[in-house]
């Protein structure tokens, strides 16, 4: 890999790319992307491995392939052996996936493993993450590996059939776009606000055709969790990948963790990763800068990710036909302010915030209070390793005294295709990603948030500003 | 892959901007390990209502629809998740082509990876189709033309790799296992 001099400025994302290229994109073909780490749910796999069953090919690399089962598993226990799928295809994708990983020789973290969990926490709590590395996986939510400094993207099942054959990937290269949030978030302002507000910013199809990297101050006061909650909703933005510099905060999540360098390797990539970050003077085909103090706690009102605001503002009238009918669908009116407009439904988990600290924010709202009668509020770990350790910091007994519902991991309520899901009409606070119509079940309702704002809302039985009802001592992760 | 060259049809217009793939096909049709018969679930809670019975007044259900090859959809279509399940469902449904003035990154890959061809247009060109519902227009694949109209001709973008695959119908996996000497010398090299 050539060092880059002052004359030649790069940023992260274009030394990633470069030392990935297999070979360099020309005018008749795109570049063939080398990719380090390839991750494997059981929804947007077997079609993949079912190509190279007909052409008789094998996993190139099985050791750079990680599976899980995440999206369509129950997360209500097993009864008398039996674990309670949704359907019998539920559980035969399940199986799919065991058979496949047998017969390829790729690892799976089911069931029985200790490491099970949502695909994008899992990679980064075993250290599978690495800085300056390319994953993919059949997901969109992928981008959430960027907060370490990979480049990383969701794929369709064909490219994961592609990645699975030959560890590479055909790809033109993206435009790049650097967001720098300078000044302090404000307290009680979670990593969640930040990324909400900032799609409304920049609009729900802002960053399409764009990697993103994330800078500036407030970007780098965040914990890794809080980095990851933010380039986990890049995609929201439309834009396929966000990347965050990795630091000493990247290398300290790192360090000790199973999949990881450790000892001498350790200090060999950090050194390697301490150069991954953009030189001064990289250029970006697009800038966008954003002011982390003026961020309020921020909620969705309407059917996707860009329709937010600040949580004690009033619903703006809607300039388009679309989101007249989001109004619409969602049950709400222009003018109304959010603040005492009722729910049904509270969900804490998911890729975006089911990790220790997003729980932690939650058990610090609900310690001592109750879910208001009439909502349900279903709590689910986002891995077994957040299970465990939210267990041994006692916040399984938080939520259950409080009343909430808590579950084994996986996706759950966030895409509601295992069984977990909102009722037609009902309306939701979800810490989940997006607000699609019918994301969380036909005719549900979604508003999205943080942690903090959807517990607050759990304890109020409607739609609360977090910040007059909890005091700041939890930090944000 | 079937292959895609020349195609004339009238249009299907879905003028709603941001139609995301949980409404192209709805997760919970996803539990599947197959990728056939999935035009069955295309737009399914648009089409049908919590019953199963068909919502009158959805333009996807008029019987005409079934004959319409052509997508115009709002912008930014297909945003959302990465499932190719989207782009498979509407193949099966019977569209070939999906037009729009922006379509979302994975979406547009997925398409061409499954022999859907995404047509971005300019605002204007875009702004006709959604005004002109039914409109018989002709894409040319190899020529990377629409027209619109017997005068109206536009240009559009398309990698030539990508046209190359979608012209002779194959995928692009051949191309990339003729690469595996550079990958192997990558890897020797990347350690
Ligand atoms: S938690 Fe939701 S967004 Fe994340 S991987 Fe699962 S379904 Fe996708």
């Amino acid at each position: 890999m050539s060092e880059s001099t002052n004359n030649n400025p790069r940023s992260l994302f274009d030394k990633v790319w470069r030392a990935h290229e297999v070979i360099p994109e020309t005018a008749s073909h795109p570049a063939v992307l080398y990719v380090d780490l390839h991750l494997i749910h059981e929804v947007t796999s077997p079609q993949g491995f079912e190509v190279l069953r007909q052409r008789g090919l094998e996993v190139r690399r099985p050791e750079r392939t990680l599976a899980t089962l995440d999206h369509s598993t129950p997360t209500l226990p097993a009864r008398d052996g039996r674990r309670p799928y949704v359907t019998d295809a539920a559980r035969e994708q399940v199986e799919t996936l065991y058979r496949n990983c047998r017969e390829f020789g790729v690892e799976l973290n089911g069931w029985d493993s200790p490491h099970r969990g949502i695909v994008h926490v899992m990679g980064p709590e075993l250290g599978a993450t690495h800085p300056g590395a390319t994953i993919v996986c059949g997901d969109s939510h992928t981008s959430t590996h960027g907060a370490f400094g990979a480049l990383a993207f969701g794929i369709g099942t064909t490219q994961v059939g592609h990645v699975l054959a030959t560890q590479c990937l055909l790809l033109r290269k993206p435009r790049s776009m650097r967001i720098v949030v300078d000044g302090r978030l404000p307290d009680s302002v979670a990593p969640k606000d930040l990324i909400l507000h900032l799609i409304g910013a920049i609009g729900v199809d802002g960053g399409t055709g764009y990697v993103i990297e994330y800078s500036g101050s407030a970007i780098r006061a965040l914990g890794m969790e809080g980095r990851m909650t933010v380039c986990n909703m890049t995609i929201e933005a439309g834009a396929r990948a966000g990347m965050i510099a990795p630091d000493e905060v990247t290398f300290d999540y790192l360090q000790g963790r199973p999949l990881a360098p450790a000892g001498p390797a350790f200090d060999a990539a950090r050194e390697r990763w301490t150069k991954l970050a953009s030189d001064p003077g990289a250029r970006f085909d697009h800038e966008v800068t954003i002011d982390a103090s003026a961020i309020a706690p921020t909620v969705t009102y309407g059917t996707h990710p860009g329709m937010v605001i600040p949580i004690d503002a009033k619903i703006p009238p809607p300039g388009t036909l679309a989101e007249r009918r989001a109004l619409e669908y969602m049950g709400l009116s222009p003018g109304q302010s959010l603040l005492g407009h009722k729910i049904d439904v509270v969900f804490i988990g998911s890729c975006t915030n089911g990790r220790l600290s997003d729980l932690e924010q939650a058990a610090a709202v609900l310690a001592g209070r109750r879910v208001a009668q009439g909502v349900r509020m279903l709590v689910v770990p986002g891995s077994e390793a957040v299970r465990r350790q939210a267990e041994a910091a006692g916040l399984d007994r938080v939520f259950v005294s409080a009343g909430a519902e808590w579950r084994l991991p996986g996706c759950s309520m966030c895409i509601a295709m295992n069984g977990d899901g909102v009722a037609p009409g009902h309306t939701a606070v979800s810490t989940s990603n997006r607000n699609f119509e019918g994301r969380q079940g036909p005719g549900a309702r979604t508003l999205l948030a943080s942690p903090a704002t959807a517990a607050a809302a759990a304890v109020s039985g409607c739609i609360a500003d977090p910040r007059r009802l909890a005091p700041t001592r939890e930090a944000v992760g | 892959m079937k292959p895609l060259q020349r195609l004339t049809s009238r249009t299907l217009v879905l003028e709603q901007a941001n139609i995301d793939t949980d409404q192209i096909i709805p997760a919970r049709f996803l539990t599947t390990t197959v990728s056939t018969e999935m035009g069955r679930y295309a737009f399914y809670d648009w089409r049908f209502d919590s019953s199963g019975a068909e919502r009158p007044g959805c333009v996807l259900n008029e019987p005409e629809t079934r004959g319409k090859q052509i997508l115009v959809a709002g912008t930014n279509f297909g945003c959302g998740s990465s499932r190719e399940h989207a782009p498979w469902a509407l193949l099966d449904f019977g569209f070939r082509v999906v037009i729009s003035d922006r379509i979302a990154d994975i979406f547009r890959a997925n398409a061409l990876n499954c022999g859907l061809l995404p047509i971005v247009l300019d605002s204007a060109d875009h702004r006709w189709l959604i005004e002109h519902p039914g409109a018989e227009i002709t894409v040319d694949v190899a020529a990377t033309r629409v027209e619109l109209t017997a005068g109206r001709q536009v240009e559009f973008e398309l990698d030539p790799f990508a046209r190359h695959c979608l012209l002779e119908g194959v995928d692009a996996l051949g191309y990339l296992l003729q690469q595996v000497p550079a990958i192997e010398a990558f890897e020797r090299g990347a350690g």
